[in-house]
């Protein structure tokens, strides 16, 4: 298996769910997302607020309080996951064994921030992240929440209608599939790149191109038999 | 099998699998007071309950597709796509759902009360930690008047005089609604931020418990004794005593399930320690829910009623006397017939 960053967990039904955890760099920025976010929420409550003179305070107050505590507990238990900086980062908050995360374990991971946050600035969760395998803050340790990216929607594997080529060179499967793979992705990518990626196939199959090598990846697709 | 074929063949199957999660999805949000209503008026099924019934089928189908796709080595994409397929099918499945009303009720008649008690050690433990400091620094004021200002700033012991100086309570009209509604706001962001607090340190081993019990136990001990000294008896007693119930009560249960949280992380016994830590918070909550409401409870009592000069002293001293025996009965009595 690589070294990555990936969070396996085996299902009931013998398969293999593989999560891609998420880092401190779009954790940082999906909170900075929210606190951005939290920081116009109180700008527009306390300039509407100040009609009301002293009530208002008192419901500035609550709503101080509400978005301290109550904001990621409120999206992460009903939005699926995820608040909208986390939204916007492709972020999700599940448990660790990929259930969704529920009321207890979102309160908790989200009321142990305060030991996150000491001795400033998030200290004691940027160390937590660094050294523990999943990256997972205190709060997330405790509360056994993951956070990790959101699978791809759907990766459209585009077959344009070019010819399957027959392949005369013997590849190892692992080989295939990463002619498969490269065949779906090539569309993404630009042309140069393609190209480039295909040069390096020329030691295996002699005088190959891009557009050649999709007919390959087709022919070993099986496809139009 | 090429992949090619397979993707033929099954891609019905996969599209049927997505039309059925997100119908079921839909029909969860839409909630279940319309599908009591549709079941007596259609005799046949909804469409969600036929994808309801057919789903879990369509997803054990999905897992064996990806495992082919995996021992196979078709493609990337299909294996991303068959991922996501089966994770969302995964997270619809296995969720935990739980009527939420049903749930509410249970934890206010039971579950509250029984996890005050079932975590006895650590609530009694809470209460010493919070009170004993309290009486200590009580009795050194008494004893030794200057001894407050060790703790607290003469401008602000002068403001504390200020407010409950019976002068003043005299003179000063009843507070207005828009204040009372400002100070409630006041005491849920401050009050509820430092219950928060108290539990959340507990992760540190129990230190920000502690910390946060001997504290505020040492404050309100040096308050209470200064103002007694000074003779405001009545003022502050009869403002604080029915709120206190709630309020006082409540940090030391915040306390008591920031201790269980410390306690696991220096005790986790025969479990891994963060192991430990995370059955310790799950099993704490209940505390933390329940002292949540209580200083709920605590701030509009506090804003709405300790606030008001007009009742006579007995009857804010009877009022506060049932609060807190009512609290406490609360807390020890129900939910004993059942485990």
């Amino acid at each position: 298996m690589l070294l990555d960053s990936t969070h396996n967990i085996a299902t009931p039904e013998g398969i293999e769910l593989r999560l891609p955890v998420a880092g401190l760099a779009a954790r940082s920025l999906a909170w900075l997302i929210d606190a951005i976010i939290k920081f116009l929420g109180f700008f527009v409550a306390a300039i509407a607020l100040q009609f009301l003179g002293t009530a208002g305070s008192g419901l500035f107050l609550i709503g101080l309080f509400a978005m301290f505590w109550l904001y990621n507990v409120l999206f992460e238990v009903f939005a699926g996951g995820a608040t909208p900086g986390k939204k916007a980062m492709g972020l999700k908050v599940m448990n660790s064994n990929g259930t969704p995360v529920g009321w207890s374990g979102s309160v908790i991971r989200n009321l142990l921030r305060a030991v996150d946050v000491l001795p400033g600035c998030y200290l004691l969760g940027f160390l937590s992240v660094f050294f523990s395998a999943r990256f997972q803050r205190l709060g997330d340790l405790a509360a056994g929440t993951i956070v990790v990216h959101r699978l791809p929607e759907r990766l459209v594997a585009v077959r344009d209608d070019s010819k399957p080529l027959p392949l005369n060179v013997p590849l190892a499967i692992d080989e295939q599939q990463a002619l498969l793979s490269f065949a779906e992705r090539a569309g993404g990518i630009n042309d140069d790149r393609v190209a480039e990626l295909a040069e390096l196939l020329d030691p295996i199959i002699p005088g190959v191109d891009a557009e050649q090598l999709k007919r390959h990846a087709h022919w070993l697709a099986g496809v139009g038999r | 099998m090429k992949q090619e074929a397979f993707e033929t063949r099954y891609r019905d199957t996969w599209d049927r699998y997505e039309d059925c999660l997100q119908a079921l999805r839909k029909s969860r949000r839409a909630g279940a007071r319309t599908t009591a209503q549709t079941n007596r008026e259609t005799t046949g099924e909804t469409t969600g309950q036929t994808m309801g019934r057919e789903f879990p089928a369509l997803y054990r189908q999905i897992c064996h597709h990806l495992a082919l796709t995996r021992a196979r080595r078709y493609s990337a994409g299909l294996e991303q796509r068959l991922s996501r397929l089966a994770l969302d099918g995964h997270q619809h499945l296995y969720r935990t759902r739980l009527p939420f009303v049903t749930a509410f009720l249970r934890f206010f008649a039971r579950d509250f009360p029984q996890a005050f008690r079932r975590h006895w050690r650590f609530t009694l433990a809470a209460h010493l930690v919070f009170y004993l400091p309290a009486v200590g620094m009580a009795t050194g004021v008494l004893l030794k008047p200057d001894l407050i200002y060790s703790m607290i700033s003469p401008a602000d012991v002068a403001s504390l005089e200020s407010m409950y100086d019976p002068e003043n309570r005299r003179l000063g009209r009843e507070r207005q609604a828009d204040t009372d509604l400002m100070m409630f706001g006041f005491y849920i962001y401050n009050n509820i931020s430092i219950g928060f607090q108290t539990f959340a340190g507990g992760l540190l081993f129990g230190v920000g418990s502690v910390f946060y019990l001997v504290f505020n136990g040492i404050y309100l001990g040096a308050v209470a004794a200064h103002l007694t000294a000074a003779g405001f008896v009545e003022t502050f007693y009869t403002f604080v005593i029915a709120h206190g119930a709630f309020e006082l009560t409540a940090i030391a249960i915040f306390g008591a399930a920031g201790l269980k949280l410390g306690y696991s992380a220096i005790v986790p016994g025969r479990k891994r320690r963060w192991h430990a830590i995370r059955d310790a918070a799950l099993q704490a909550l209940p505390l933390v829910y329940g002292g949540t409401f209580m200083l709920l409870v605590a701030a509009f009592v506090e804003a709405f009623w300790s606030s008001t000069s007009w009742p006579p002293a007995g009857v804010k001293y009877a009022v506060g006397a049932v609060l807190w025996a009512f609290v406490y009965a609360y807390l020890l009595l129900p939910g004993r017939d059942e485990s």
